[in-house]
């Protein structure tokens, strides 16, 4: 007996990525390979080979034989760490890209929600902008009468509707944005990461309008960053890893799994991270070498939460034994917001340096940031002007949820903060 | 949810559970070589075409200060431009009619191919975010960059119109060809258009050869001087041309001169033709890595 919504086979998808390629930082090599180039590449084209592309190609598996079953009304979760395949999987649900090999079969209308936003433009008024969007998204133009003055009471931006979007604050933009996807209705809904927008409050809005909309009934694939989320919104989840699903279960489960299965990934917690492949700037007269964090027992495997702490190690390398002025780890939310600046200046320290490796320890007592994921970046320099080596984003770290089973309500805040209450 | 282990084979798709309640099926699955054309899919999306359009002709002129008469000044100028140079200076011959207005029933057209084929090359370029975002038959959106050139081309057309009465021009029964032309004009355009909409995705030298492109085109096209400069079997092989073929129908549906259906329009169709199915295949051949390449 089947009621099925989606059923997939073997699904997998390759991707070509460019290898890497030997790169001269003089100028005039530089602009001898820019002319040179093109004849290369049309050389290779001739030769029958396909986009030109250069030799030093590789194959990459985004996605590897996924195969899964999602009933009708099912609310299904996908979790994995970055590049785990859940985006590649979603984009050929919603028939964006095609899959290499394999198959899946669709019943039912889909609608996909890959981004807020999209197809958005700044000239045009928010009405019309809701038109475009909604009829971008595959909704019909009556469904959209029907439903416009639900989908401006939702943003809450009734009195600049006939405004050009150019003028919108980037929270009114996205509430508009995010307000014509929810009220999008198909049978089956893709729904990626979409609620990390707006302000705080909007976001809980947001998430309880997909609470209601998931249980119409519907079905449902959701994929986030967001434990929080999964759990209310999703019974049941799949773990990807490296493009292959590794399980599925009730998503407290796939959750814990999926926070001990990030230890392994070379990003973990503990693990010595070599940055020598990483994009940098600086005169390189010291460079980072490697970066590794962990708790307070190095013995452990670690990961960050909530006002706990975070032991940072790094090892610098240095041409000449020197002092500098300045080292610095650097802690950047999602959107590249600057949360944490933990500098060596606002001691009035320089730090002597040996030449050759030189190890480094840096300790913040407690890690003031909600649960989510975040970028380390690393500074070493002598102020004022002379950046010796400047990684922006050395380490990808993710602050876990401590109380998995409890959600705490009201951790939605971009700081927490220890506070009581006393009634009088 | 269950994970299905099954080995990999060639399912057939189950019939609807109940029959009463019949959803749509969907098999997603790699295409190789020549893939259906779904002008069916693209039809069912005519309300999204018509919006895409809707927003390119709210767009295009917003901010500017004298809006949509630049649909008329671009072909308007154009003309006085050639009726200086090549009417007056060159003296190049007009089929017997004033030379601006000679021009001008070709600049009428040329400025609507012109335009469509620059808009649909960067179709997909331009909505590159929303490739990679959402799903709608990518055909939607060349179609729409040509179609959406024909407010340009009906304002240009009221101003030829216009030339006609101060000419002293009577429309003779030669008009109701007009229509066919008009369709020949769109052919070619949208042909082009979605040759190049599709290689730009891969090989962005397709943004710099457009405007060369139609440089090269429009001196190829009898706009500026007369296809009757050119005798058999020329006149006829010129006709591969299908541009030649629209203008010179145009001076002939509207003018009275120029050439009328005949062989040179015939062989200017059939390219028209094979030029708009063969794009019509290459795009959807490379639609399915649009998504990844753009």
């Amino acid at each position: 007996m089947s009621n099925v919504a989606i059923r997939m086979e073997g699904l997998s998808k390759k991707y070509h990525i460019g290898g890497k390629q030997k790169r001269s930082s003089r100028f005039g090599d530089q602009l001898v390979e820019m002319v040179a180039s093109p004849f290369r590449r049309a050389g290779n084209l001739l030769k029958g080979r396909h986009s030109g592309a250069s030799d030093l190609e590789q194959d990459f598996w985004a996605l590897k034989d996924i195969s899964l079953e999602i009933q009708h009304g099912e609310i299904a979760g996908i979790v994995g760490h970055n590049g785990a395949g859940k985006s590649t999987l979603l984009k050929i649900l919603s028939q964006i890209t095609e899959p290499t090999t394999g198959y899946a079969d669709v019943f039912g209308r889909v609608g996909s929600l890959l981004e807020v936003g999209t197809g958005f433009h700044p000239e045009l008024t928010g009405r019309e902008n809701v038109y475009l969007n909604g009829s971008i998204l595959g909704m019909r133009r009556s469904e959209i009468d029907r439903k416009f003055d639900a989908i401006v009471d939702f943003a809450e931006i009734e009195q600049f509707i006939d405004t050009p979007v150019k003028h919108y604050s980037s929270g009114m933009y996205v509430r508009l944005a995010f307000s014509v996807a929810a009220h999008l209705e198909p049978e089956i809904l893709l729904i990626d990461e979409v609620l990390a927008v707006g302000d705080v409050g909007f976001q809980k809005k947001s998430l309880g309008k997909m609470e209601s909309v998931s249980q119409q009934g519907r079905t449902v694939i959701f994929v986030s960053h967001n434990m929080n989320a999964l759990q209310r919104l999703c019974p049941q989840s799949v773990l990807l890893s490296h493009g292959k699903l590794v399980a599925q279960d009730k998503t407290s489960k796939i959750i814990e799994q999926y926070l001990t299965a990030v230890s392994s990934e070379s990003i973990g917690p503990n693990q010595r991270i070599d940055l020598s492949a990483q994009k940098r700037d600086g005169t390189g007269k010291v460079q980072f070498e490697s970066v590794s964090y962990a708790g307070d027992d190095p013995s452990l495997r670690y990961y960050p939460y909530t006002d706990g702490p975070l032991n940072i190690s790094l090892t610098l390398l240095a041409k000449t034994a020197c002092a500098v002025g300045s080292v610095a780890v650097v802690i950047f939310d999602r959107y590249g917001t600057k949360l944490v600046n933990a500098d060596t200046l606002f001691y009035g320290r320089s730090i002597n340096l040996r030449q050759g490796a030189n190890q480094l320890q840096l300790r913040m007592d407690q890690l003031h940031l909600n649960p989510g994921m975040f970028t380390i970046g690393l500074w070493v320099a002598d102020p004022p002007g002379e950046i010796h080596d400047y990684i922006p984003s050395a380490v990808l770290f993710e602050v876990v949820e401590t109380e998995k089973e409890n959600i705490r309500v009201g951790a939605d805040g971009l700081i927490p903060v220890k506070f009581s209450i006393t009634e009088a | 949810m269950t994970a299905t282990n099954k080995p990999l084979q060639k399912a057939t798709i189950p019939p609807p559970e109940n029959g009463t309640d019949a959803k749509p099926v969907i098999r997603i699955q790699p295409t190789r070589g020549w893939t259906s054309l779904k002008l069916r899919e693209v039809w069912d999306h005519r309300e999204l075409t018509s919006i895409f359009i809707w927003r390119d002709i709210k767009v295009r002129y917003r901010q500017t200060v004298i809006g949509a008469l630049w649909a008329i000044i671009q072909p308007f100028l154009t003309m006085v431009i050639f009726s200086i140079f090549f009417g007056r200076l060159a003296g190049i011959p007009s089929d017997d009619v004033p030379y601006p207005i000679f021009s001008f029933a070709a600049l009428v057209p040329w400025t609507f191919f012109a335009n469509s084929i620059n808009q649909a090359s960067n179709s997909l370029v331009n909505n590159a975010e929303m490739i990679k975002k959402i799903y709608f038959p990518r055909l939607t959106m060349p179609i729409a960059s040509v179609l959406g050139g024909l407010l340009d081309f009906v304002l240009a057309f009221i101003i030829l119109l216009l030339m006609m009465f101060y000419y002293g021009f009577v429309p003779t029964i030669n008009i109701l060809w007009f229509p066919f032309f008009l369709l020949l004009a769109m052919m070619t355009a949208l042909g082009v258009g979605l040759w190049l909409a599709a290689m730009n995705v891969q090989f962005r030298d397709v943004r710099y050869m457009v405007p060369f492109i139609i440089q090269a085109w429009l001196f190829a096209t009898p706009v500026a001087y007369p296809s009757s400069l050119l005798s058999e079997p020329w006149h006829t092989i010129y006709g591969l041309n299908p541009m030649v073929g629209v203008v010179e129908g145009f001076r002939w549906a509207l003018l009275g001169t120029g050439t009328g259906p005949g062989p040179m329009i015939f062989v200017s169709f059939f390219v028209a033709l094979a030029l708009l199915i063969s794009g019509v295949y290459y795009f959807r051949r490379v639609e399915k890595i649009f998504a990844d390449v753009i």
